[in-house]
């Protein structure tokens, strides 16, 4: 891995000058050059619509038709572009492999994931079909799939993401290929998952030799896998130089807000640095440097040309900006270049947290779906434990944050409390009112007080209707008619949220992501709720928008004395924005108490392979941490393992001796008040920091 | 603030604004058009048996039938029957449809089974066997029966893809988010439902307006429907038809009435179909 990252002798890749234009002229891709040494890997982020997907497509020849390209690729010294398909189809999977975000779609659902790896191997080599079979299982073997054997017999919708995305992986090195373009290939996925598949991944390197493009938004991954970092932005390569430059003396603005805009676990701080506006869009592009309008050292002469990428001091980095000189001379980083926004005036220090008023308060919440099979005469199989006794609350003025992994019950969980409706199980109380006992018109009252932010916010907002009526329709539905004061309320929503008022003439469509999230927002702020409640809010956001709506949801917080729930499995960004954080696995808590509390001294095994777990975007803390890996997927909430739901995958739990490790599988954990924290607690037998158990230290 | 916005993306998009015209000059001809004319439809000139058109003064602009009647009169008579058969039948079973469909997906459970099941059974059975059983019982009663009976047998396509349009829709967090308000549901499938799926409701009703006149003549043809000594487009044409060659003003004026009308209705539905997709540029 650490091989010098100057080249010696010839480069298994070079691309160099790759353009893609699209048809009607959308430049995707202008002017990209870099070259990859045997066993380097190099990192390409970018933030969505840079042109980072789009390079690693045409360096395989698999941009749709219409696409022009031009410059040269070359693997090998042997050049790509324009080289005759058939030619393509030999070196794609043998020279070139690659690892796609989606590994549902990139295997066929009708072949068994064995035959797909062994086809892979047959179409290059000449091997009989059982020795191919047999390489197959050696494969799932080596990327880590137990009982290769059997499982190569499966289907690719029996195995979870993680473990489809290590049979992508190991289709991909099926045949030794030089060089593995990744694209995004842990998004999709759970952050203790992905720990695993970026572990597998640098075994696969490690066993073929070969070189990786590693194409991401998530800087914690590159900084811990990449050897060499280039930075796109807008279709074009900003930066480039080895991982340590990029991220300690980053030379490009871009780079240096990007840098400065996560919110770090490791780090926090008081207030995020955004990067205002958005990514032009790459049909019309501005006359200079992409970048100008947004940065911060801009100066008229960056309107003049586009800078090309330059040699910057010593070594081989290089970065694309007329002040790159200046900002290396005077040693700048993010913090000293952008204006650090004003925090919110602090309205008044908050009584201690048991004289406040509890906003809502979830009691043994239980969510429990039945598992139906049959298509005519439906029968119970089974039951799915979604939420199974978790209990809360938030008080006036607090950040609640629900985390874990997918299919851990936090969406259910919300559902239950925004329906207002009475729960299988346990009680949900809002404002002191118990949702079991709500009549009509209280429940409509109380939604008043109780409002939601989702996800996607191009989801959440109906295509077809008007930011204005958007906006108007909570007011509408509770009683404000008056169209003059429902005008000028929505104009003051905007407003509030950081728009103008006449974009309420618009469309959710014509806004970018950062701007609809804002919108969602301004929706649930209509009715003046003391509650909010946001699933997720910025996780579908680029990191550069995304610290400006954190920075956004804080000031709304002071500002207008609000509560939040807030559901994330982001731990970065929580770790910032909650004051309290409720670790969920498997339908109930594991972990909760202060942030600080259970960042600083995490108790519950889980919670610390979580917080292990997350990459960090510091290339030497990265080298050197060591990571509790978790074995295996999430056990399915349908059949939870008995006693300690985490005892499956606990890696403490080897740790314990046999009467001990007993009580794991036999007795339940409930939460109880560690003696070690003001307000901490945690589900587990043999928390941290309670017993002398040593840490374990795969 | 919706209907505004669409409505001044509409009159701005030059497609619509055309047909809105030309919908409007022909339902001008056809309600304002007999009073111009020197003959009423109910004459018969006796001494003009197919006389192609002529300009004379008194003369038949558009030529007479084989009894004497002056083709453009009984034309424009026939077009204002048609077009009131064709809006309604249109309105009423795409209406039907998006209600019926809408309301199957999004409320589900055992309204949507009973809604389906009605549903296919209309669509099994033999729509023109009914129509021709039930229309004798109708005679004398107002020709308004027969656009119900048109509309009744001519929605459930649609209102099945409505309804697995919906399925689809209901799923998405916006409709959450209103529920999550507390509006009711027909207000949820009116107001975000119905509008989502507009781009279907808007083909399916242009294309049910000429289907409507159309399948009206082919019922008058067999006798069901609008009947002598009164007419319609259809039956104008199933008439001319025959005669096409030998006496063309008998078919291409109501022929080529009717395609100007189904032309203009099309546009303008193109018209208001992109004023209410966002996504379309203008």
């Amino acid at each position: 891995m650490n091989e010098p990252t100057t080249g010696r002798g010839a480069p298994v890749l070079e691309v160099s000058d790759l353009n893609v234009t699209f048809r009607g002229g959308v430049k995707a891709v202008r002017g990209v050059s870099y070259r990859l040494d045997r066993g380097e890997i190099l990192g390409i982020v970018g933030e969505s619509g840079s042109g980072k997907s789009v390079t690693s497509l045409a360096v395989m020849g698999l941009l749709p038709e219409g696409a022009e390209v031009s410059g040269s690729v070359r693997l090998h010294g042997r050049e790509l572009i324009g080289a005759p398909e058939e030619e393509l189809t030999r070196l794609r999977g043998k020279g070139i492999g690659m690892i796609f975000q989606d590994p549902l779609s990139a295997f066929t659902p009708v072949y068994t994931i064995g035959d797909q790896i062994a086809e892979a191997v047959r179409v290059h080599q000449k091997v009989s079909g059982d020795a191919a079979a047999k390489r197959a299982v050696e494969l799932l073997d080596l990327v880590g799939i137990p009982h290769p054997h059997a499982r190569a017999k499966a289907f690719p919708h029996e195995f979870s993401g993680g473990m489809r995305q290590r049979a992508m992986i190991a289709m991909a090195i099926a045949n030794d290929p030089d060089v593995l373009i990744c694209d995004e290939p842990t998004t999709a996925l759970d952050v203790t998952i992905q720990a695993q598949v970026l572990e597998v991944l640098k075994t696969a390197q490690r066993e073929t030799g070969a070189a990786i493009v590693m194409i991401t938004h998530d800087l914690g991954v590159v900084a811990g896998l990449a050897d060499r970092v280039l930075v796109m932005y807008a279709g074009k390569p900003v930066e480039l130089g080895a991982v340590d430059e990029i991220y300690y003396r980053p030379r490009m603005p871009y780079t240096m807000g990007l840098l400065a805009s996560i919110p770090r676990m490791d780090r926090p701080t008081a207030r995020l640095i955004p990067i205002e506006g958005n990514p032009p869009s790459p049909a019309a592009l501005p006359p200079g440097c992409p970048f100008a309008p947004r940065c911060p050292l801009k100066v008229d002469a960056c309107d003049d040309a586009e800078p090309e990428l330059e040699r910057i001091g010593a070594g081989g980095r290089m970065a694309a900006c007329i002040r790159a000189h200046e900002i290396d001379l005077k040693d700048l980083d993010g913090a000293d270049v952008y204006p650090v926004p004003e925090p919110p005036a602090e309205a008044e220090e908050p009584g201690p947290r048991e004289e406040r008023e509890t906003v809502l308060q979830v009691g043994d919440l239980i969510r429990h779906y039945p598992l139906m099979k049959g298509a005519v005469f439906k029968r119970r199989v089974g039951t799915v434990y979604a939420v199974d006794g978790i209990s809360f609350d938030v008080r006036e003025g607090e950040t609640l944050a629900l985390v874990g992994e997918s299919g851990c019950g936090k969406t259910t969980t919300l559902q239950q409390i925004m329906q207002l409706s009475a729960p299988q199980g346990g009680t949900v109380v809002v404002l002191g009112k118990d949702s079991a006992k709500l009549a009509k018109a209280e429940r409509r009252g109380l939604r008043q007080d109780l409002q939601i932010v989702f996800q996607d916010p191009m989801a959440a907002l109906d295509p077809r209707m008007p930011v204005g009526d958007i906006l108007a329709e909570p007011l509408r539905a509770h009683g404000r008619k008056d169209a003059k004061a429902v005008k000028s309320r929505v104009a003051e929503l905007l407003t509030l949220v950081g728009l103008a008022p006449e974009h309420a003439e618009r469309y959710p469509q014509h806004f970018s992501g950062g701007q609809r999230q804002r919108i969602g927002i301004a929706r649930a702020l209509a009715l003046e709720p003391k509650l909010v409640v946001l699933d997720e809010p910025v996780s579908a956001l680029d990191v550069s928008i995304q610290a400006g709506v954190i920075n956004l949801l804080e000031d709304l917080k002071v500002r207008l004395g609000l509560s939040y729930l807030f559901v994330a499995h982001d731990l970065s960004v929580v770790r910032h924005i909650a004051d309290r954080v409720a670790v969920m696995y498997l339908g109930k808590i594991a972990e909760i108490g202060e942030v600080d509390e259970v960042y600083g001294a995490p108790a519950h095994p889980y919670t610390r392979a979580l917080l292990s777990a997350i990459p960090l975007p510091d290339p030497e803390k990265e080298r050197t941490r060591t990571r509790i890996l978790l074995e295996g997927d999430l056990p399915s909430p349908a059949d939870p393992p008995s006693g300690c739901r985490f005892r499956t995958r606990c890696p403490k739990r080897a740790l314990l001796g046999e009467p001990e490790a007993r009580r794991c599988a036999e007795e339940e954990p409930s939460v109880v008040r560690l003696a070690s924290g003001a307000d901490h607690g945690a589900a587990c037998h043999y928390p941290e920091g309670v017993e002398a158990v040593p840490a374990p230290r795969p | 603030m919706r209907s505004k916005i669409v409505l001044a993306r509409m009159l701005r998009n030059p497609q619509s604004r055309y047909g809105l015209l030309a919908l409007a000059l022909l339902l001008l001809l056809a309600y304002a058009g007999p009073f111009l004319g020197p003959h009423d439809w109910t004459d018969k000139d006796f001494l003009a048996f197919m006389e192609p058109p002529s300009f004379d003064e008194d003369g038949h602009w558009w030529g007479t039938t084989q009894i004497g009647q002056d083709v453009y009169a009984v034309t424009l008579r026939g077009m204002q029957k048609s077009i009131v058969i064709g809006f309604l039948v249109a309105l009423f079973s795409t209406g039907l449809a998006a209600l019926v469909g809408a309301t199957a997906g999004y409320v589900g459970g055992w309204v949507d089974k009973a809604l389906m099941w009605a549903t296919d059974l209309l669509l099994v059975l033999p729509s023109f066997l009914i129509i021709a059983i039930v229309s004798p019982r109708l005679k004398g009663g107002s020709w308004l029966w027969f656009v119900v009976l048109l509309a009744l047998f001519s929605w459930m396509i649609t209102s099945r893809m409505v309804r697995s349009m919906t399925l689809s829709l209901r799923e998405r967090e916006f409709v959450a988010a209103a529920r999550y308000m507390g509006i009711p549901a027909w207000k949820i499938i009116l107001r975000h439902i119905l509008p989502n799926i507009s781009s279907l409701l808007i083909i399916d009703a242009t294309l049910n307006v000429s289907a409507a006149i159309i399948g009206e003549a082919a019922l008058s043809f067999f006798g069901f429907g609008i009947q002598p000594p009164d007419v319609s487009l259809g039956t104008l044409i199933a008439d001319g038809s025959a005669k096409a060659i030998g006496y063309p003003w008998l078919f291409a004026f109501p022929a080529g009435l009717l395609v100007l009308l189904v032309l203009s209705v099309n546009l303008v539905g193109d018209g208001l179909r992109d004023a209410l997709d966002p996504g379309s540029n203008q």
